[in-house]
């Protein structure tokens, strides 16, 4: 059975200065069915999606609604007419109450009845198990249950078309299947799901259809179920996939007499990871494994000195150094790319130059600024070198995709030259192309000689790029794991049983 | 893999509520304190009374200003427009056509017009507010100039009636040095202020347009996704401190009587201060209207302390001034522990430093 089309778009295109964000791309959503949008970073899924909501203007193209010409100007508008959209970055407002959230800009009565908005939203959130109260401030809820949120609003207004851009990039696995439980329910009511993630798995999981974008072109629409992984993988990245699993490691020449590079002893934090010691050695690749919460990150970000250090002791190549600033960690040859590039990395109104710069010109000193064509060299050097995709070093950031800004971020700190790079989840929400980049860079900076921390998610990615894994639990080191044997699965079982095995 | 992730929920206090209780909590302890350092004075009810019967003014300017700041932006035209106000009612009324009516009419009908003016130049045309209520300032001052330089004591007798009916509190006041009992006086000034506080207070907790300014001053990109005409909202923020200035004005002519050009003079700083001290954020989406009476009076009891203890009228000013800092940083130092983030003053956009000197003092790591 053929299901009648809902949204049809045709030709559409669109630029933004220096890029060309969508050309000539068609689209089609049918009633009833889960549609995934799939690409790399920067391949203009987002940009779609803000075209069909009247977000961005597009330059050329028709969009039609049920057979009828649409063109919105405002994201009301398409509220209006049944799309609600939950936004890539999260869109709401982190001064109001949740349940404002999830009615502002829908009443349609000058008065507000907040008995009755806060009784209507404690139903949606408990049907929905979102564990928030409505009168809660939106800025005290965790960023998983903000997006759960946008989605309870976006679900609730009894849409045609429900599009969700990356819903599930800081849902955990349970949320995830609570979203994927409502998504089915609303298909049988016959809702038109446009839905964009970079998780493969849960594009097989739940998509009828997929469609392709690449270099904001139409590449092609396909069934889910006749449609192989690897096509799929193949399709979104052209012929720049290569076989990662090939990249040889370099292990180094470990023994205990080798001076590590970097050796803390004892080391705490205040954001409470219990006193740890840690070393690696030149040319190592290490990772930290555990779940989250586990204290990865606060581990590492007690070496970088990023949370206030509580006590031990720091020796660089055997030399007892002072480590209590991220300063002086900077000064020390140690660079550290945080979790949250979003809060803690990016400068977003500050062009991708000034941005790479940037911590060189801590270091150098803000009185002692570079000049416009030394700045620009080293902009271009590791544009080139990293493969950014960006108009031009000028651009501002934040109008680059995820995973090009993330390069942008590494650029800052191979800058800077040093001697231990700790990468805490440089992987995560970027498409797998960058992924697969990123991966042979932490390589190939290896066999240059440089330590690294290569923390993920992901645990074969670290299986792929590691040549020791430490695995935390309750902020505390439980195990360390070596060998090349390792499979994900040994991992696995350490972190389940706290380290008792091995 | 699977992660583990625990959310309880809790509904801790807004930060609106928390910044409006501190200010609350600080201007009861100044006022205790005052009491007890200097009782002959602030022992009596007229003294507090006589904080709105002098000041009602300023407080209904702060009451517009303070909207205008949650939505995100400022105005800092106020104190000119207030006092262009009265120097046009002044002039009006001493002309023999003269009403007491038609001069709230003019009132009114100036703040708006520059509400209007300065609200469409900056939602619509999207200026800095700065620069544009800065050329408000300016121009309300120009016009007050051109209007009549020397002073203007209003004569009519209806007018001067009003400028010296009080509400009086019979069975509150005390004896004075003879003995004699007098009792409590409140002028029309005060009624206003109140009612005014009442129906804007209202306005912005229950109202639609209230929530949307809230929802524009907390993220005005995000406010537009969620369906807010933010444009709307904040042309209407400032036609609404235009109107409030305009209120402002009749108020300041109806406690003094006289149309004079340093009528108000200097206001909108007094304003803006008054706002932060009540809690309302510099970067907006956070305050409480209730509050901007209550950052008034900090203010002003301040400076009444000041000078009961007769310190130079000049240390008045710089206490303001250090209240101010004080002010500034405990409310950044709150927002930043609240939301366990580095401290980060917490300036709109118009009051950023530029763009690469910003990146210096965000950023150290
Ligand atoms: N507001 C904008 N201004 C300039 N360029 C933009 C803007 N939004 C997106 N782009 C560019 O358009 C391209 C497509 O981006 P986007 O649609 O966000 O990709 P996706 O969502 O597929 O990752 C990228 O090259 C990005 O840099
Ligand atoms: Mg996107």
């Amino acid at each position: 059975m053929l299901s009648e089309t809902i949204l049809e778009m045709k030709d559409i295109s669109k630029s933004f200065p220096g890029v060309k964000a969508l050309d000539n791309v068609g689209f089609k959503l049918r009633k009833g069915e889960i549609h995934a949008l799939m690409g790399e970073n920067g391949a203009g899924k987002s940009t779609l999606i803000k075209v069909i909501t009247g977000v961005y203007e597009k330059d050329s193209g028709f969009i039609t609604l049920q057979g009828e010409p649409i063109h919105f100007k405002t994201p009301k508008e398409a509220q209006n007419k049944g799309i609600g959209t939950v936004y890539q970055e999260i869109m709401l407002c982190p001064n109001l109450t949740v349940a404002e959230n999830m009615f502002i800009g829908r009443s349609h009565t000058p008065i507000v009845n907040w008995k009755q908005m806060n009784e209507k939203a404690a139903q949606l959130l408990k049907s929905l198990g979102i564990p928030a109260s409505p009168i809660q401030e939106l800025a005290s809820c965790s960023l998983a249950v903000q997006q759960m949120i946008a989605i309870a609003r976006a679900v609730d207004m009894d849409c045609k078309i429900l599009i969700l851009d990356e819903p599930t990039s800081s849902l955990d696995e349970d949320e995830v299947h609570k979203l994927f439980d409502l998504m089915r329910e609303l298909k049988t009511r016959g809702v038109g799901i446009i839905f964009i993630t970079h998780f493969l798995k849960q594009v097989y999981e739940i998509s009828d259809r997929i469609t392709v974008l690449r270099n904001g072109k139409f590449v092609g629409e396909y069934e889910t179920s006749s449609f192989p992984q690897i096509e799929l993988i193949s399709k979104m990245l052209g012929n720049e996939l290569e076989d990662i699993t090939k990249i040889k490691k370099y292990e180094p020449i470990v023994s205990d007499t080798t001076i590590p590079v970097y050796e803390g002893i004892g080391l705490s934090s205040a954001a409470g990871v219990k006193p740890f010691d840690f070393s690696i050695q030149k040319g190592e690749v290490n990772g930290f494994a555990g779940l989250l919460g586990s204290g990865r990150s606060e581990s590492v970000r007690a070496i970088f000195a990023a949370d206030k250090v509580t006590g031990g002791g720091v020796r660089m190549k055997g030399k007892r150094v002072k480590i209590k600033t991220p300063l002086q960690a900077i000064r020390q040859g140690i660079g550290y790319l945080p979790e949250d590039r979003k809060d803690d990395g990016i400068i977003y109104d500050l062009s991708v130059r000034d941005n790479i710069i940037l911590t060189l010109q801590v270091l150098k000193g803000f009185f002692k600024p570079f000049s416009l064509k030394q700045a620009e060299a080293f902009a271009k050097e590791y544009i080139e070198k990293l493969n950014i995709k960006t108009p031009t070093s000028n651009t501002p950031i934040k109008s680059l995709s995820g995973g090009n800004q993330q390069k942008v971020i590494l650029a800052r700190w191979l800058l800077t030259n040093p001697e231990y790079l700790i990468l805490d989840e440089p992987t995560r929400g970027i498409d797998v192309g960058t992924k697969v980049e990123i991966q042979k860079l932490v390589i190939k900076l290896a066999n240059n000689g440089m330590s690294l921390t290569f923390i993920s998610s992901e645990i074969d990615e670290m299986l792929r790029t590691c040549s020791r894994l430490i695995v935390m639990k309750d902020r505390e080191i439980v195990a360390e794991l070596r060998g090349t044997e390792l499979t994900e699965h040994d991992v696995m079982n350490v972190i389940a049983q706290g380290g008792k095995t091995i | 893999m699977t992660t583990v992730n625990v959310i309880k929920p809790k509904a801790r206090l807004s930060n609106s509520n928390i910044l409006f209780l501190i200010a609350a909590v600080i201007f009861v302890l100044m006022y205790i304190f005052a009491i007890i350092t200097f009782p002959a004075s602030f022992m009596q009810f007229q003294t507090f009374f006589d904080l709105f019967n002098l000041n009602a003014p300023l407080i209904i300017m702060t009451l517009g200003l303070s909207i205008v700041m949650i939505g995100g932006g400022i105005d800092i035209s106020v104190g000119s427009v207030c006092g262009l106000v009265t120097m046009a009612c002044a002039v009006y009324l001493e002309h023999k056509m003269g009403s007491i009516g038609g001069a709230i009419l003019i009132a009114l009908g100036i703040g708006i017009v520059f509400g209007i003016l300065q609200g469409y130049l900056i939602a619509y045309l999207e200026i800095q507010p700065f620069i544009i209520t800065l050329s408000g300032l300016f121009l309300a001052q120009g016009l007050l100039t051109t209007l009549h330089k020397d002073p203007i004591n209003v004569t009519m007798p209806a007018f001067v009636n009003l400028r010296d009916f009080d509400i009086v509190i019979a069975w509150l006041g005390a004896k004075n040095r003879l003995g004699v009992f007098i009792p409590c006086e409140i002028k029309p000034g005060t009624i206003i202020v109140v009612i005014l506080l009442v129906i804007l207070a209202s306005l912005m907790k229950w109202s639609r347009f209230g929530r949307n300014v809230y929802a524009v001053g907390g993220n005005s990109n995000s406010a537009m996704m969620l369906g807010i005409n933010v444009k709307r909202t904040v042309f209407i923020t400032y036609v609404m401190s235009g109107l409030t200035a305009g209120i402002a004005g009749f108020v300041y002519i109806m406690t003094t009587g006289a149309g004079n050009v340093g009528n108000a003079s200097g206001a909108e700083m007094k304003a803006i201060a008054s706002a932060i001290i009540g809690g309302t954020l510099l970067n907006g989406g956070v305050g409480n209207l209730l509050g901007a009476p209550i950052g008034t009076l900090t203010l002003l009891v301040i400076n009444e302390l000041i000078r009961a203890a007769g310190v130079q009228s000049n240390f008045q000013a710089m206490v303001s001034g250090l209240m101010l800092y004080f002010f500034i940083v405990l409310q950044s130092l709150i927002m930043s522990l609240r939301d366990r983030t580095r401290i980060r003053f917490t300036l709109p956009p118009w009051l950023r430093l530029s763009e690469k000197a910003k990146s210096g003092n965000h950023r150290e790591t």
